[in-house]
């Protein structure tokens, strides 16, 4: 295999992981919080549709992901109105959610089934993205790519070394007791809702105006169900969900190249992988359970209401 | 009733609270509440469950927002919409259930009521100043979860005074510590009183009140119904003020004439059942008829799996473990325990004894099924599970309103006397009860005590876990300790004392 065929399948297994990532992110900062929010693939699929339509109305890839971004907020502010604001099981009101965002964004996009646009710009530094091996891998992605890099490593600063970030994991182990003290327990779940719909909704605008620059219905496929079950086989670390998003894009990537090989099995079973990888993580990380303490936010999926 | 704040500083109470309403719905927590506290003095907040003490309390700490009435400091009118607010005018407090995030560091749950500039490092080393002044150690890089009921408080008070309070505000601050930690703390407050600090201390066991205030103020029904100076009253008397009668003695202590054995552990061991569980350890023990056998320990120290192991919610691994009348049950579910004459009433009134949301009648049938004729075919018989409900609220006076209600719907004290009664309704041989009198006023805690000894008296044998060591010194006739899942050898009540129990409450052996 020549250097070209290896970063070739390194920039596939990046792009694959990107959407993943950036959802995975976004529902991490929600659930640290303590909000299950399992409205992901809605908020998703939804900024899928509304960053292709709005890119392709503006003409400016810019304004698509804002676009997408921006649907994906607003679908997470009905949920944050309904789970934080009105104390709504969050199971149940985040099934809706997916539910009505698969909805919506095929009212969103009926006009623009079949349409094509040119997928978003890729960087380009003279010399450097013209390295061997590493050249276009690192110096030569689109914008989605390094601000889902920006976005893992800002959450992580923010969550470790802040204190509006200690609030945050604070209010997601104990409410009543956050309460207690005087922090804004309702005040920081939104925004960190708010947050997680943005991102979602990003990821979204990424598959439809980069990965695959058309809109289908239904297009994110259940990447939203798999970046669900990513924070939780990155234990709610920002760093393990960009690890975690990289094995589960290899294990997409492994499966397309394993097809086109002619290997003997059925492609619906290569298919299946990256899901058998997120229940075999699943069943590894509770065998491999700490002692004391709790991995998940102690808070979350737990609905609270303050006496006033 | 409403006193108007006193226009002139120099004669103004540190902090006053004026006239205080607060209504939940139609149901007045306070009710027109007078309470004024001055610099160095510890002023007791007396009164029963339900008295209004932990609503008045949030409403200085802003954590409530009262219906009528006004808060003062230093003579002036202030507004405590949220507790920065009530921290910003030098009021502190120290939660009865710990305000601490479990899964953040000692330091992380510190830093989180501290000023936003305040460095880790900075912070770090103002707790160890702090420590080392005022004897309260803390290793600021443990997890919450690791440390004991005792150090956690000490972190809920160096958070305090690390924000340098005028007021300190301590909700029954010595319910979950061992005699010697109470001892510590009292060291502790006596000087923050000396420094010239105001502490308001809210607690219902009078010796402590009696040893550390010098003014009380006692609430009942939501209403200041007295003021006093508690060194100058009697426990007796106080508990008269806040409970508004004379409470009746409990009489006739069980442990007159023994019978045959009827509860035996035999090497009773089981792992710890989870994260934050704790092994029981090679318990052996023997309650003959017609005696109480206390169980005394700090919450924590394997009191629910005690309990879990002896009701057959937890199995253990032998059948010989536990025997109730010669039979071995060890092996046994908790409805095989209950056909051979075993009873049982856990510590969590709602949700464990009782399911809040289904009727008292629903209730007798979930705990009684298989010691009463309530089902035939598999079917209810919803009249006979009426009546037995009926029959244990005429027994122990159980207030509640409605015919049958639901169990939720009921005061603590009364589901308490509910739930006690339904097991001993069935006239049980042997009967296990976790916490008999927790969070129950002294009227329904003396009726419960009461209705123990009397049934012992009839020949059960009886086991009682609590914490309360007047409780155990009150009905038991032997006391052993539960510590660190280990039970200590049972001593007859007459031949200890509070102190020697205390110390094996801490672990001591001496």
């Amino acid at each position: 295999m020549t250097l070209d065929i290896v970063q070739m399948v390194l920039v596939t297994v990046l792009t694959a992981a990107t959407p993943l990532i950036l959802a995975a992110i976004g529902e991490l900062v929600a659930e640290r919080s303590g909000v299950l929010n399992l409205g992901t693939e809605g908020m998703m699929v939804l900024g899928a549709a509304a960053g292709f339509a709005v890119a392709t109305e503006t003409g400016s890839t810019l304004a698509g992901a804002l676009g997408g971004a921006g649907a994906g907020l607003a679908l997470s502010g009905l949920f944050a109105i309904l789970t934080v604001g009105l104390a709504a099981n969050q199971v149940a009101s985040g099934l809706a959610l997916t539910i009505l965002g698969l909805g919506l964004s095929g009212l969103v996009g009926t006009g623009y089934v079949g349409m094509k646009r040119d997928p978003a710009p890729h960087l380009h530094l003279a010399g450097l993205s013209d390295l061997p091996l590493v050249g276009d891998l690192l110096f030569g992605q689109d914008a989605f790519v390094y601000v889902a890099v920006a976005l893992v490593l800002g959450v992580w600063w923010f969550l470790g070394r802040s204190r509006a970030g200690l609030v945050l994991r604070a209010i997601g182990d104990d409410h009543t007791a956050t309460h207690a003290l005087g922090l804004p327990v309702r005040k920081v779940r939104v925004l960190a809702v708010l947050f997680g719909g943005a991102c979602a909704g990003l990821a979204g605008a990424y598959l439809s105006l980069a990965y695959t620059p058309f809109w289908s219905p239904g297009m994110t496929a259940g990447r939203g169900w798999i970046a669900l079950a990513l924070v939780v086989f990155a234990s709610w670390r920002p760093l393990r969900v960009a690890a975690g998003a990289l094995l589960f894009g290899g294990a997409t990537v492994l499966q397309l190249h394993a097809q086109a090989a002619g290997l003997g099995l059925p492609g619906q079973a290569l298919s299946a992988l990256p899901y058998v990888a997120t229940i075999l993580a699943l069943v590894l990380l509770s065998l491999g359970r700490r002692q004391g303490g709790s991995l998940a936010p102690a808070a979350l999926g737990r609905e609270f209401t303050p006496h006033r | 009733m409403a006193a108007v704040p006193s226009p002139a500083a120099g004669t103004a109470p540190l902090y006053g609270a004026y006239g205080i309403v607060k209504r939940f719905g139609d149901f007045k927590a306070n009710d027109g509440v007078d309470l004024e506290i001055r610099a160095g003095e510890i002023h007791a907040l007396l009164g029963e469950n339900g008295a209004g003490k932990s609503t008045l309390m949030k409403i200085l700490y802003g954590l409530l927002e009262p219906t009528e009435g006004v808060v003062t400091h230093k003579g002036d009118i202030v507004q405590l919409p949220d507790p920065e607010a009530a921290r910003a005018i030098g009021i502190g407090m120290v939660f009865q259930h710990f305000s601490l995030c479990e899964n953040l560091t000692v330091a992380e749950n510190i830093a989180l009521v501290m000023p936003k500039t305040l460095s880790g490092r900075a912070l770090a080393e103002r707790i160890a100043a702090l420590g080392a002044a005022y004897g309260l150690h803390l290793d600021p890089a443990r997890p919450v979860w690791s440390l004991s009921a005792g150090e956690r408080q000490r972190i809920e008070i160096v958070r305090c005074l690390l924000q340098d309070p005028r007021l300190v505000i301590l909700d029954e601050p010595t319910s979950v510590l061992t005699p010697g930690e109470a001892e510590q703390l009292f060291s502790v407050l006596e000087r923050l009183r000396d420094e010239g600090r105001a502490l308001l201390y809210i607690s219902h066991r009078l010796d402590e009140v009696r040893r550390l205030c010098t003014r009380a103020t006692i609430l009942r029904h939501g209403r200041v119904v007295g003021a006093c100076d508690p060194q100058g009253e009697s426990a007796r008397s106080l508990a008269a003020l806040m409970v508004g009668a004379q409470v009746g003695a409990v009489t006739g202590r069980a442990g007159a004439a023994l019978g045959p054995p009827r509860l035996v552990l035999d090497r009773l061991s089981l792992p710890a059942p989870g994260l934050h569980g704790t092994a029981l350890a090679d318990i052996r023990l023997t309650v003959r008829g017609g005696e109480i056998l206390g169980v005394a320990g700090v919450a924590g120290n394997g009191q629910a799996e005690f309990f879990s192991a002896l009701s057959g919610e937890t199995a253990a691994a032998r059948a010989e473990a536990v025997v109730v009348d010669g039979a071995a049950v060890g092996r046994l579910d908790i409805n095989a325990r209950r056909r051979r004459g075993a009873a049982f009433v856990p510590e969590e009134r709602n949700g464990h004894a009782a399911a809040p949301g289904m009727s008292l009648s629903e209730n007798a049938v979930l705990s009684r099924h298989a010691t009463a004729p309530l089902a035939r075919f598999g079917l209810l018989r919803r009249g006979a599970a009426r009546t037995l409900a009926a029959a244990v609220i005429a027994a122990f006076d159980v207030r509640k309103a409605g015919p049958d209600p639901a169990a939720g719907t009921l005061s603590g004290g009364n589901l308490q006397k509910f739930v006690v009664g339904r097991e001993i309704q069935a006239e049980p041989g042997v009967l296990v009860v976790n916490q008999p009198t927790w969070g129950v006023d002294a009227s329904a805690a003396a009726r419960i005590r009461q209705a123990l000894i009397d049934l012992a008296a009839r020949g059960a044998a009886l086991l009682v876990i609590s914490q309360d060591l007047d409780e155990l010194f009150e009905i038991a006739s032997r006391i052993a300790v539960l510590h660190a899942g280990t039970l200590s050898e049972p001593v007859p009540a007459g031949e200890t004392t509070r102190e020697a129990v205390g110390l094996l409450m801490g672990g001591s052996h001496a």
